[in-house]
């Protein structure tokens, strides 16, 4: 029991990670209907932005500060590289941002260098007792830090008059761009979230172990979470991921004794085996669009 | 005065779509607009509303001017947030979005006066008022029309282009579109009303323009429209070939319109 308790909230840690980052990938394909490559490249520049920061300010403001830049960099990367390319077939696009992706990363690893950089988290790797279950603070502060997010999230695209621009161009750009809203500013706005995002998503995987190189490879998860969740779903990302997560950590601590021929790192594949079920079942996502018709 | 002088609009670098319209839409009026499908009716509309850029045309000679201030290389929010708003042909409503986010997305540009066009709205559409949590998909194509109309009132526009309100709708529900729209010119709001539906368009409105291949080719009061033979023919079914009761009677050829020669 207890080491289920532990295995749950680590599926639910990693999940958040893995919802955060699908969600950017999300918001990006409702404004512009193109999944952006990038997402793993501002994944690194929010980490290692608060690891220099943080070398000289407060962990919560470096954060802050860091993800400020990264939505700017997210921002800017749009008005550089995309806005010239609106009209363009998706598909150019979306290679375009796998450049972009490479780009930002190979930058971004010339900073890092060999070694593994800190964040200066407060939670590193210290447990929790609960119910006699140890459990890592970071991924209990990764679930916290999320959920804030998601319902901020939420509520600015339900309540918020930039939020509802954003769904309007989202449906149809021309009657948003006929109602006045700036379908630019649109982009911008929603480059500019999914970066931050990332970023966050990319802090709080390297609280603890570390920021090094190779940990990009992690938001390639973000790619079986939108296919459970739908593209175009934002809830259907926060639980895909969630899901997803938990899966992965169920598997990984218990997955062991299932058969010998799956080894011992069989969980590291089962969110893909999981995409591949859902592509054959659902194409669409188990949240996708629900297409609303007249009859 | 919403004025278009002369203008010339290509799409794609090549198509030639309007060549040197002039129209004139002074304060307070409604004024129809006619031509058959292809004339160029939406392309005028998509020029004064700045919409051009989205379907690749380009406002290539002439001019639009509000009062007087040259808005043809205004882009389309721009030119919404300076009150000239259209009402696309199709309604084009947001379907995954409730009625009331239709409306809401309709008052961006005045986000100070929602609550009051909101109101207001309702008040000239109580159907929609029922209805404001359903999404917007579910309204039948009456209430889509009212909710597209609705939503472009929302910013108090004083300029409203309206492309086909009658386009798909039952004869009844004309009948109550036309009405609102004349409700609408009376609480201030200038319109403009493209129509294939010339007979109702050319009942309420009191200027009348025929567009035909791109170019105007008449620009007479309503009343003198309604009584013109051409007009009758081609655009309200009257008139020589409407009243021909035999088919030995029906002509091999259509009459040469006037204008042409």
């Amino acid at each position: 029991m207890n080491e289920f308790l532990a295995t749950v909230v680590r599926g639910l840690g990693n999940g958040s990670i893995y919802a955060l980052l699908a969600l950017g990938f999300v918001i990006v394909y409702k404004s512009m209907r193109v999944i952006s490559f990038a997402q793993p490249a501002f994944m690194m520049a929010g980490a290692l932005l608060t690891g220099y920061l943080v070398l000289s300010m407060n962990f919560f403001l470096a954060v802050l500060v860091a993800l400020l830049l990264t939505a700017l960099l997210g921002a800017g990367v749009e008005r550089l590289a995309l806005r010239p390319m609106i009209g363009k077939p998706v598909f150019v696009i979306a290679i375009i941002t796998l450049g972009v992706d490479i780009v930002i990363r190979t930058v971004v690893n010339s900073f890092i260098g060999l070694d593994i950089r800190q964040m200066g988290d407060p939670w590193g790797l210290e447990q929790l007792g609960v119910l006699g279950a140890r459990i890592d603070q970071r991924h209990l502060a990764t679930l916290v830090a999320t959920l804030i997010v998601v319902a901020a999230l939420f509520a600015f695209y339900r309540w918020s008059r930039t939020g509802l621009a954003m769904r309007a161009a989202s449906s149809d750009q021309e009657v948003a761009l006929a109602q006045g809203v700036s379908v630019g500013r649109v982009f911008s706005l929603a480059w500019a979230l999914a970066a931050a995002l990332a970023g966050l998503a990319g802090v709080f995987l390297s609280t603890g172990i570390g920021l090094e190189q190779n940990l990009w490879l992690t938001a390639l998860k973000a790619l079986p979470v939108i296919i459970l969740g739908g593209l175009d779903s934002l809830g259907g990302a926060v639980i895909a991921g969630l899901s997803i997560g938990i899966v992965e950590a169920l598997v990984g601590s218990y997955g062991d004794n299932l058969h010998p021929v799956f080894g011992g790192d069989f969980f590291l594949v089962v969110p893909y085996l999981l995409m591949l079920l859902v592509l054959l079942v659902r194409p669409y996502g188990l949240f996708g669009a629900r297409e609303v018709e007249r009859i | 005065m919403l004025a278009a002088k002369n203008l010339e609009v290509v799409y794609d670098d090549v198509m030639l779509v309007l060549r040197g319209v002039g129209l004139e839409v002074p304060q307070g009026r409604i004024v129809a607009l006619l031509g058959a499908n292809g004339a160029g009716k939406s392309t005028l509309l998509r020029a004064l509303s700045g919409l051009l850029d989205v379907h690749d045309g380009e406002v290539r000679r002439g001019s639009i001017t509000l009062d007087g201030e040259p808005i043809h290389t205004y882009g389309a929010s721009r030119v919404a947030a300076l009150g000239v708003k259209q009402v696309m042909e199709g309604r084009r409503i947001l379907a995954d979005l409730t009625v009331e986010e239709n409306l809401r997305i309709g008052g961006h540009v005045s986000p100070r006066s929602i609550k009051a066009n909101l109101d207001r709205t309702y008040q000239l559409f109580p159907v929609l008022a029922d209805r404001r949590r359903t999404l917007a998909g579910y309204l039948s194509g009456g209430e889509q029309q009212m909710l597209a109309i609705g939503r472009a009132l929302m910013s108090d526009p004083k300029y409203l282009l309206l492309d086909e309100p009658s386009l798909g709708l039952a004869p009844m529900i004309v009948r109550q579109i036309r009405d609102v729209i004349v409700k609408i010119n009376q609480q201030g709001t200038t319109v403009l009303l493209v129509e294939q539906n010339a007979a109702m368009a050319l009942s309420i409105a009191e200027h009348g323009y025929v567009l035909e291949n791109g170019a105007m080719v008449m620009d007479k009061p309503a009343a003198d429209l309604l009584a013109d033979g051409d007009v009758r023919e081609f655009y309200l079914g009257l008139g020589a070939e409407g009243s021909v009761k035999s088919f030995r009677d029906v002509k091999h050829y259509r009459r040469r319109k006037r204008w042409l020669s």
